[in-house]
């Protein structure tokens, strides 16, 4: 007899298990069952450095954090209503992070003394009563699986075992009635080459969904409508997948080939794999020696006409900077990407932190402009990209590209973009006319110069990092002139257009909320979260940050109060209060998670 | 190409004021080296000299082509990147000892190993002339330059070895004022599919001078290697071919031995970088479809 059916408007769920159970793997496909349902969603998967940390113990704890809504949402949730444990290390680290009286499905099979005491359980939990205000749902998820597992040939006890993940899955699946088709052509496809452990995964995510059907521990099955989201075809990307395609049709739409020069960082690395897989774009990706070989060979694919990018994360981008100082110098286009992780030095590889907004903005020798511009969410990133060639492009300089960790793994459903629609980006390379070639010569709009690449006859020039004359190019240490380089260098990319601040106003706001980057969801979210509460308050979110949109000073001279939330000690606030003596306040957390909305909006009503 | 192209040397000299010291070798190699670029049957266009920082880095501003002075160390990095990105260019990068040994080590080695098409010429003077004269990685233990006062205690690189060790596909040395035996050693390089290294004895006048009088002035001190025939008294007979045989001659030296070899040491054929990029752009399955990849995988609809 099927269960009673319970309609909820959102659910939060976590995963949480040692880095071998497979976390971020079941969190995975339930994203792309919650997906097919046609739910909203966000997703933050948290992950520890280490591969394998030692299993069971405290830092080897993986997990994957889903929120879903038959509503519009921006964030993976502050707090999870349901935690699912695989071992006691995973309910340690996460159990504080469940409300009273939120559900807790663990595996009691994992809950050995051995596990108990790497995790610094004196006792079992399970049964010492200290877990008596949560719905706890203890089920025996490895011996259930081992079980079903048994008649199956060729499957060792070690395999049967790691399939537990997929019990897991299938029972969370039964849980909130999500199809099961895809994950079933997931491990099919999978694992093809070795199909005693497809059946044996198949079986276990079976088994898992029909113990949810028939377990009286199990009473109620819950419904989460489909969002009302904009119409279209929707599919759900991370972060690094939308900034690998947006590079993609950056280059489609310049008709440059697209270069890549990277080195294998945490958290950019995807890029370089996703963007590998595409050589039939026309891509070239070069995994350089280093950082610095990663950008210098990006930068001489762009003095040869390519769409030259380079990617990384903090620790790396730091080395770029020589390079990104040549370009300045060189004037040709580049684009950098810095997937900011928490800092200094290796800090936190795979935690979010937008610490390097003062490094990317100023860390370089002498006086040397860059554009600065910040993706908001995983699905912007791919505009993001888009734009950030575009300007590269047009201006001819080096351009960096900001996202963080955060939006890097987070997934969120994404509407499929019309590529036709998108807008060229027009190149027009130096062609010989007969006149004197000037390889300084600045157009008058955009004071970019001419993009001379090898192989135009009569263009032949040297160019380096060398001050330059003015025009001719030439070497040259004359006094005005490189006050006059200095300026004009500095004067392109104060004009680079980058349109209006858009401001989402409140009739009878007198605080403004001014966040930038990946910071976007959580403050959004914050700021509908006080609006909810009967507050008057208005949003800006910047996307350019190098030049600041030309309205910027209007828009935050219109509000008695700022706040500026960061994910940092207060790097934006600092220039803002420097360019426009604007007295903003910060609401500064550096914890490498994302802001939880429930802290913006306090933020914020302290200010109302 | 069907035109025959009629260019000189002095095609390939530009406006700038050379600014080496008087009486410093670089004069002699680039010379040498404009009088060689007409050989390579190209336009000049399709050249393209890449430096990094020191002496010999000024070398592209003197050259007729296309040109990148660089940052120190870097240029067989960004070289590689142009190369890759434009198999049609012919693409030279100048270096010294300290810009190539030193702080560009890693990019030398990587570039060597990857056999991208690159025409690396060392220009080994065996100190600091830039920045007037501190020791350098090719300095023989001992030298005393204004870093080191009590003299270097540094054991000194082999470039050629190094190169040999980072599995270069061409490997020669030549001298700045022997013009044929650079010209026979760059043209050689030039007709190298992938990367070769050239180490050129250069003679800095200023901070080293008569570092290499051994073999500069001495000629008889000079041996001329040719593949296939005996290496002078070694006792070895060249084979450019063979690895064992090329880091046999490039440990001979003439305070042990006497003499100084000089030609090309190694040269073997092997796929170059850029053709194997390019082979795998040619046979990568799909057909660049942006519309068909944004919608690829599991996709749901919202009416």
């Amino acid at each position: 007899m099927a269960k009673p059916v319970e309609q909820l408007e959102s659910v939060v769920i976590r995963f949480a298990g040692d880095s071998g159970d497979g976390m971020q793997l079941t969190g995975g496909r339930f994203t792309s069952e919650t997906a097919l349902t046609g739910n909203d969603l966000a997703t933050f998967p948290d992950f520890p450095a280490e591969i394998r940390a030692p299993a069971g113990s405290l830092p080897g704890v993986s997990g994957f954090q889903l929120h879903f809504a038959d509503h519009d949402i921006l964030t993976p949730g502050d707090r999870p209503d349901v935690l699912v444990v695989m071992n006691p290390a995973a309910l340690k680290t996460n159990l504080a992070d469940l409300p009273k009286g939120g559900t807790l499905i663990l595996d009691t099979d994992a809950f050995t003394d051995r596990n108990l005491k790497k995790a610094g359980y004196e006792s079992n939990p399970i049964e010492d009563g200290s877990l008596a205000d949560y719905q706890v749902h203890a089920v025996q998820l490895t011996g259930m699986t081992v079980g079903a597992l048994k008649e199956i040939e060729g499957v060792t006890a070690r395999e049967a075992e790691r399939a537990k993940n997929m019990f897991a899955l299938g029972l969370m699946s039964w849980l909130y009635g999500r199809p099961t088709e895809s994950t079933t052509t997931y491990i099919e496809k999978k694992f093809a080459k070795r199909p005693e452990i497809a059946e044996a995964n198949l079986k276990a995510f079976n088994t898992g969904y029909a113990f949810g059907e028939t377990s009286e521990g199990f009473a109620v099955q819950y419904e989460v409508k489909p969002a009302k989201l904009t119409p279209g075809i929707y599919r759900q990307i991370t972060g690094n997948m939308a900034l690998s395609w947006g590079l993609l049709a950056a280059s489609k739409l310049s008709q440059l080939p697209l270069f890549l020069g990277a080195y294998p960082i945490t958290p950019a690395s995807s890029i370089l794999e996703e963007l590998s897989k595409h050589k039939s774009f026309g891509v070239r990706t070069f995994q350089a020696e280093d950082e610095i070989a990663a950008a210098g060979a990006a930068l001489g694919a762009a003095f040869g006409g390519a769409l030259g990018v380079t990617t990384s994360a903090g620790p790396g981008v730091v080395l770029k900077s020589e390079t990104i100082g040549l370009a300045i110098a060189l004037e040709l286009p580049l684009v950098v990407i810095d997937v900011q992780r928490a800092g200094p030095s290796t800090g936190m590889p795979t935690k979010p932190e937008q610490g390097d907004l003062l490094m990317v903005l100023y860390g370089r020798n002498g006086e040397s402009p860059v554009p600065v511009l910040a993706a908001g969410t995983p699905g912007d990133c791919f505009y993001a990209a888009i734009e950030a060639a575009r300007i590269a492009v047009t201006y001819r300089t080096p351009v960096y590209l900001l996202s963080d960790a955060y939006l890097a793994n987070g997934t969120e459903p994404w509407l499929v973009p019309d590529i036709a629609s998108l807008e060229p980006i027009e190149v027009e390379f130096a062609v010989a006319n007969g006149e004197e070639f000037l390889p300084y010569k600045r157009d008058p709009q955009t004071l970019a110069r001419p993009w001379a690449i090898p192989g135009t006859p009569g263009l032949e020039h040297r160019i380096g990092g060398l001050e330059k004359a003015n025009e001719t190019g030439s070497i040259s240490y004359d006094p005005e002139n490189h006050d006059l380089m200095t300026q004009l260098r500095a004067q392109k990319v104060a004009g680079i257009q980058v349109g209006a601040q858009p401001v989402d106003h409140q009739e009878g706001a007198d605080v403004l909320v001014l966040s930038w980057g990946g910071t976007f969801g959580p403050v959004h979210a914050g700021v509908r979260r006080v609006r909810a509460n009967g507050g008057k308050v208005a949003h800006a979110h910047l996307r350019w940050i190098n030049p600041f949109p030309a309205n910027l000073g209007d828009v935050l001279k219109s509000y008695d109060r700022v706040l500026i939330p960061e994910m940092n000690l207060g790097q934006l606030r600092q220039l803002i209060r420097a360019r426009y003596l604007v007295d903003a306040v910060g609401y500064n957390r550096v914890t490498g998670k994302p802001f939880k909305s429930g802290e913006i909006c306090d933020a914020v009503e302290a200010l109302l | 190409m069907a035109t025959e192209l009629k260019l000189t040397a002095k095609d390939f000299k530009s406006d700038q004021e050379v600014r080496w010291c008087p009486g410093c070798g670089d004069y002699a190699i680039l010379a040498a080296v404009q009088s060689f670029m007409p050989d390579l049957g190209l336009e000049r266009e399709k050249i393209v000299f890449v430096s990094g920082i020191g002496c010999a880095a000024r070398f592209p501003y003197y050259m007729q082509t296309y040109g990148m002075h660089s940052i120190h160390g870097r240029a067989p990095a960004i070289a590689t990147g142009l190369a890759v990105s434009r198999p049609d260019l012919s693409v030279w990068v100048v270096s010294g000892d300290g810009d190539a040994l030193s702080i560009g080590g890693n990019h030398l080695i990587h570039a060597l190993r990857r056999n991208v098409n690159i025409k690396i010429l060392m220009l080994n003077n065996q100190i600091y002339g830039l920045t007037k004269g501190q020791y350098s990685p090719t300095s023989e233990q001992g030298k005393v330059t204004g870093s080191t006062p009590m003299g270097s205690v540094d054991y000194p690189f082999n470039p050629l070895s190094l190169a040999l060790g980072a599995e270069a596909t061409f490997v020669a040395r030549a001298m700045d004022i022997d013009k044929p035996g650079l010209t026979d050693v760059l043209r050689r390089a030039a007709k190298h599919k992938g990367a070769a290294f050239v180490e050129i004895y250069q003679n800095c006048n200023i901070y080293n001078d008569g570092a290499f009088d051994f073999v500069r002035e001495e000629k008889e001190n000079r041996l001329y290697i040719e593949h296939g025939k005996p290496a002078g008294d070694t006792g070895i007979t060249h084979d450019e071919t063979d690895f064992a045989t090329a880091f046999a001659l490039s440990r001979i030296n003439y305070a042990q031995h006497g003499v100084v070899p000089l030609g090309v040491f190694r040269d073997v054929p092997r796929d170059s970088y850029d053709e194997l990029v390019q082979a795998q752009l040619d046979n990568a399955k799909g057909d660049g479809d942006l519309q068909a990849l944004v919608g690829s995988g599991d996709t749901w609809s919202i009416s």
